[in-house]
């Protein structure tokens, strides 16, 4: 299977995942601050900031999209909900 | 008791500006969380220009009569130009759906996070409206004058907005500088002594978002407001940038921080197993350059106070023993009243010594989880009392969690699986 690595600033860990992987689905696991919230792309909870790696990461849906905007996020700010990694590396911290 | 009775009518702040809420004298607790001796008030105002008329919030449902009686009094409603939803709680929402239904014309500005809350609010009628979501520096234009928006997140819900009406200096802000004191006098140098309603109004419903207040403080400041208007309580026309000053000093921490990272470290035991560990984990801390920690035995500690040492703090270990397959009465009693601060960026950590089954360390690192501190350490379980090698383990664990805090933690590298079981 391919794989992709994860960093988490937050708590200092890095996690090998395979590809396609949700990015709430490992920030829990690893006790980053990117937690909870709704889980379906809804309540902008989980906002991400992604400071590196954001080419290696799915593109936003039209939910996400209007989730993010409707929470005036920023341009490097995704859903951690929403978003996979599809390879390679990124690097992100809690929004 | 003249203070209790309403006025009848409108009640004029400025020209062109009125009150037009309600008064609610008899209740007693408000959201479930706030006490409320002196009842409250849902302000609700309309303001005039030479294009039309604004609605500035609503009011609470079961009172939208004594609202819709005192516009009536300063308004047609086809001269409704715009209502403003400075927030979307259901206090100053409650008489929103008559008041499109009577005024569908009007269009609806609100922040975009108000968004996803008017359209639960309206389901069905969302889309027959005119729907503007506005930020920072957008006006809505009266003719001869204009609002403009203020987008201040979390100055209660992440929707709020405040509303300024430069012709008149006045500034409408909602939950912010509100106090839950009904008083048909109205203004604040009328009214009776509301500092103790205001300052518990702050505690309830601003301290979990002080650090967004200060950021509301900050853009609003500088206006050169000559009236606050909030949506509950008196209106602020005397002094009113005191209020301004004194919600600076109340969004800051209660206790200052000092120049060193803190860490809180803060247990129950029975037979003393978790206090040993405790001690371990403060000692093992205290190791770590730049940080100071404390050891709280919560059996013996008020939790009030306690908040306010954690809410300076910027981490927490918290331990319980396994009782009946639970964390303890003390600890949970602790992690329901952290909602009632600011966690934003604090670590966290979990620690406990069980016999058999041991669910305590785990109950507790998912509420803090739930809190959104981070856990950069799984949490610190041993059997029994802890053996010198796990005492060892336990000074240890105090020393990442303190390097966590310093930002000097060595980096972990997880495979997907190894963190899953983690
Ligand atoms: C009333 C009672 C109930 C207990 N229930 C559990 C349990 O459900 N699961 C478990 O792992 N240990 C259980 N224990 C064992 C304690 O967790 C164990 O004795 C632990 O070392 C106590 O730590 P302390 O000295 O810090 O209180 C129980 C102990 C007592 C006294
Ligand atoms: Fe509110
Ligand atoms: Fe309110």
């Amino acid at each position: 299977m391919e794989k992709a690595t994860l960093t988490f600033t937050d708590v200092a860990t890095t996690v090998t995942v395979p590809a396609g992987t949700r990015i709430i689905e490992m920030s829990e696991k690893v006790g980053s601050g990117i937690t909870y919230g709704c889980r379906e792309g809804e309540c902008g909870t989980c906002l991400t900031h992604v400071i590196e790696g954001a080419e290696n990461l799915s593109e936003p849906s039209a939910l996400e999209l209007r989730v993010l905007a409707e929470n005036m996020a920023g341009r490097k700010d995704r859903l951690a909900c929403q978003c996979r990694i599809l390879g390679g590396a990124a690097k992100v911290r809690p929004g | 008791m003249r203070s209790l009775i309403g006025p009848d009518g409108p009640v004029a702040l400025a020209e062109g500006v009125h009150w037009i809420g309600a008064l609610d004298p008899d209740l007693r607790s408000f959201d479930v969380i706030v006490r409320t001796a002196n009842g409250t008030s849902y302000n609700a105002y309309a303001v005039r220009g030479s294009g039309g008329v604004a609605i500035i919030d609503t009011v609470k449902a079961e009172f939208a009569g004594a609202f819709f009686a005192r516009l009536e009094a300063v308004a047609r409603y086809d001269e409704i130009r715009f209502i403003v939803l400075n927030h979307l709680e259901p206090d100053h929402t409650g008489a929103l759906p008559e008041l499109l239904r009577r005024a569908p014309q009007a269009q609806v500005l609100l922040s975009p996070r108000g968004l996803p809350l008017l359209r639960a609010l309206l389901r069905d009628d969302f889309g027959r409206y005119d729907i503007r979501p506005v930020t920072t520096g957008e006006t809505a234009s009266l003719g001869d004058c204009a609002l403009e928006f203020f987008t201040t997140p979390y100055v209660h819900w992440p929707d709020t907005q405040c509303t300024w009406f430069a012709r008149q200096r006045i500034l409408f802000t909602c939950d912010l500088f509100g106090s839950h004191f009904c008083d048909a006098r109205l203004f604040n140098d009328e009214a009776g002594d509301f500092r103790l309603a205001f300052e518990h109004y702050f505690d309830r419903i601003m301290r979990p978002f002080r650090s967004f207040v200060t950021e509301a403080l900050d853009l609003l400041e500088p206006l050169d407001f000559a009236l606050i208007a909030p949506s509950h309580g008196p209106i602020l026309r005397t002094n009113p940038r005191d209020y301004l000053q004194r919600t600076r000093a109340l969004a800051k921490a209660r206790l200052g921080a000092g120049p060193e990272k803190a860490l809180l470290v803060i247990y129950v035991s029975a037979y003393g197993a978790t206090a040993g560990l405790a001690q371990a984990i403060h000692d093992g801390a205290e190791q770590e350059p730049g940080v100071r920690a404390a050891l709280f035995d919560l059996e013996g500690a008020e939790i009030a106070p306690l908040l306010d040492l954690i809410e300076a703090a910027d981490g927490i270990a918290l331990g319980s023993p396994t009782i009946n397959g639970d964390a303890v009465r003390r600890i949970w009693d602790l992690m329901a009243a952290l909602a009632e601060i600011e966690l934003r960026g604090k670590l966290g950590a979990a620690f406990g010594s069980y016999g058999w089954s041991g669910e305590a360390v785990r109950m507790i690192e998912t509420r803090l989880q739930g809190l959104k501190l981070r856990l950069p350490e799984p949490g610190l379980r041993v059997r029994l009392h802890p053996s010198a090698e796990e005492l060892a383990e336990g000074q240890d664990f105090g020393r990442r969690l303190a390097a966590h805090l310093c930002g000097r933690a060595p980096a972990r590298v997880l495979d997907a699986p190894e963190a899953a079981a983690g």
